[in-house]
């Protein structure tokens, strides 16, 4: 019988605590690359999913307000400008297209975004990638009363291919306020892993004109996404200051990946939160193997002192105790890993569900090396001062 | 040559006050490979001391203890403990079998730090013993007699030269008693090993090729010394 043998026992024989000492490991682990994963991954793909744009131009207000309501359809827009300010920063040399937005309405929930069809039609929301419509689907017109749906909103609504809805004002969902315009869906969108997949999309004359709204407010919109000519490195610089140092009207969001990584930089209290929490748990963690094995000697000595009397060397039992303490840290770091794929995939869903943002934490990470050596090199500590105490067990005194 | 031969042994123990007090003084002791030797001895005598220090557990302060002419005294721990894997077999009085391992694991550990386990012969060692039937069987689902047994199986399992028999009656019923002390005669002989069995029942001279009184073997004078863990 071999020494990893005797230990694998030696962890099944005190399975209740061993089990304790994994789970342990497993959560301190499963948090590591939660908390360094998660928060790298969940930065990446907000940054990456702008949608292919540069910039947001929007009424005056705060750079993120417009981000998020623009690219993400988050938040609520800070105010309306005129379509003559749209026409106008198209026309900038520097812009390879520029699309408008507008919002005020949903559909159960469901935000309606109104644009021009050119921005489904022939914008690539990432490198080289269209708009997509499910198979049967058609584009709406500038006049026309139909509707394509993000996949998610689709799948949420449970609306395909023909269907008809009417909207309701706001973009919380208020029963009593359903505007009487029906429009038909024409298509839905394949899914594209932005927050392009849990919006209504419809012409944005339809947001203008929908009846309620303000008619001295019909050519108004809410911001325009803004994508720049290759090589136009100089162009966020010129429209930064023309809009927001010179001009007090609008304000120029630019980079928009820059605004949501900075937003990210604000919220980072909540790492160091929960990086202190991990940190907690990681010494509990610790603890816990060495408290277990270090209670198990002072009840095995008289294991150890047989295993002695039979011929075991002292290195036999000191790489037996240490073999213990690696294989439940090892056996945490298995968890970990599978209570990190559950969670990482769970919170995924919530976070795509919510915002459109497709993450995946199972993308490589440095963490996902560092954690598990880690929690592999402190279960390899906390091992160590009960495998010295089973190295010094004295064989005479602890033979009955 | 003889199987063992020990030479000039002394051990010494601090005492309450100190000072180094010795416990065994042996001038000279011949065991022939084979052969079977009951130590009698009083509690507190020293006996379970000699075997330890025959064994290589404890070291001695003077003298030579040597087994097929290998003096262990002069042998680095490690290789005591090797020299114990390989050529000795211990049977304790409270059997000492590991609680989470089966019969046949258990006799499979006498083999684990000396040449290798041969699960065969581990299972033979179990027949030979009647315990053939109780291989996947736990200590605490054994009788004391069988715990015995599996503990004289596993003090075979390397097939030693010698075997160290600490009161290995001391826990059983007369009759198991007596069960158990054939076997390790018989598995001795069977076997080729010499056995020195500690007792201090006074009824089992006649079972042996020779008895030893310890008292009269050691002359520090301790040999009726009171308690202590010698």
């Amino acid at each position: 019988m071999r020494a990893y043998e005797i230990a694998f026992r030696g962890i099944c024989q005190r399975r209740v605590s061993s089990l304790i000492t994994i789970c342990a490991v497993a959560l301190a682990c499963s948090m590591l690359m939660l908390v360094w994963a998660f928060k790298k991954e969940a930065e990446r793909s907000f940054a990456g999913a702008n949608g292919g744009f540069d910039a947001v131009l929007g009424p005056r207000g705060s750079k993120l307000q417009i981000v998020l309501n623009g690219l993400y359809h988050l938040d609520e827009s800070p105010g309306l400008m005129k379509w003559d300010d749209y026409e106008q920063i198209a026309k900038f040399p520097a812009i390879e297209a520029a699309y408008p937005i507008a919002v005020g309405d949903n559909y159960r929930g469901c935000r309606l975004v109104g644009t021009v069809p050119e921005y489904l039609q022939n914008h690539y929301y990432t490198d080289g990638k269209p708009f997509e419509l499910e198979s049967g689907g058609e584009l709406f017109s500038d006049e026309s009363m139909r509707a394509v749906a993000g996949s998610l909103a689709a799948r949420r609504l449970g609306i395909g291919v023909g269907d008809t809805f009417q909207p309701y004002h706001g973009l919380i969902f208020n029963e009593n306020a359903i505007h009487e315009e029906v429009y038909t869906v024409s298509g839905v969108l394949e899914p594209t892993g932005t927050p392009a997949d849990r919006v209504i999309w419809i012409p944005i004359k339809g947001i203008q004109t929908m009846s309620g709204h303000n008619p001295a407010a019909a050519t108004d919109i809410s911001a325009v996404l803004l994508k720049f000519k290759q090589g136009a490195n100089m162009a966020g610089f010129q429209l930064d200051m023309l809009y927001n140092k010179q001009g007090n009207r609008l304000t120029l969001a630019w980079p928009a990946d820059r605004t949501i990584i900075q937003f990210f930089d604000k919220i980072s209290w909540i790492d160091k939160a929960l990086q202190a929490m991990t940190a907690l748990v990681v010494i509990i963690a610790g603890g816990s193997i060495l408290a277990i094995l270090y209670n198990a000697m002072n009840e095995r000595r008289r294991d150890i002192a047989v295993l002695r009397a039979l011929g075991a060397k002292k290195m036999t039992v000191f790489s037996i105790s240490l073999l213990e303490a690696l294989g439940m840290s090892f056996a945490g770091v298995i968890a970990g890993f599978a209570a990190y794929a559950l969670f990482g995939f769970a919170v995924g869903e919530v976070v795509q569900r919510e915002t459109g943002v497709a993450l995946n934490p199972f993308i490589g990470n440095a963490s996902m090396i560092w954690a598990p050596v880690g929690m592999l090199g402190i279960g390899f500590l906390s091992g160590l001062v009960p495998s010295v105490k089973a190295y010094r067990t004295e064989v005479s005194r602890n033979l009955s | 040559m003889s199987l063992l031969s020990i030479k000039g042994l002394v051990k010494r123990y601090p005492s309450d006050s100190g000072a180094q007090i010795d416990v065994l003084r042996i001038p000279s002791l011949l065991v022939e490979p084979g052969e079977q030797i009951l130590l009698k001895g009083e509690s507190g005598s020293g006996k379970s001391t000699l075997l330890n220090l025959i064994a290589g557990i404890v070291v001695a302060d003077e003298g030579e203890i040597a087994l097929s002419g290998e003096n262990i005294c002069a042998l680095s721990e490690s290789a005591r403990d090797a020299h114990r894997a390989c050529s000795l077999g211990y049977v304790f009085q409270n059997f000492n079998l590991l609680n989470g391992y089966t019969s046949l694991e258990n006799v499979e550990l006498g083999m684990s730090f000396g040449s290798g386990v041969d699960r065969s012969y581990a299972k033979n060692l179990l027949d030979r013993v009647g315990l053939g039937n109780r291989q996947g069987y736990r200590p605490e689902e054994l009788s004391q007699g069988q715990k015995q047994r599996v503990a004289v199986a596993r003090a075979l399992a390397n097939r030693p030269k010698l075997v160290l028999a600490d009161e290995p009656t001391g826990n059983l019923d007369p009759k198991n008693a007596n069960l158990s002390l054939e076997l390790i005669q018989s598995l001795c002989s069977e076997n080729g090993a010499a056995l020195i069995l500690v007792s201090h029942d006074p009824d089992l001279d006649y079972r042996f090729e020779r008895t030893l009184e310890l008292a009269e073997l050691n002359q520090t004078g301790m040999a009726r010394a009171e308690g202590g863990s010698t």
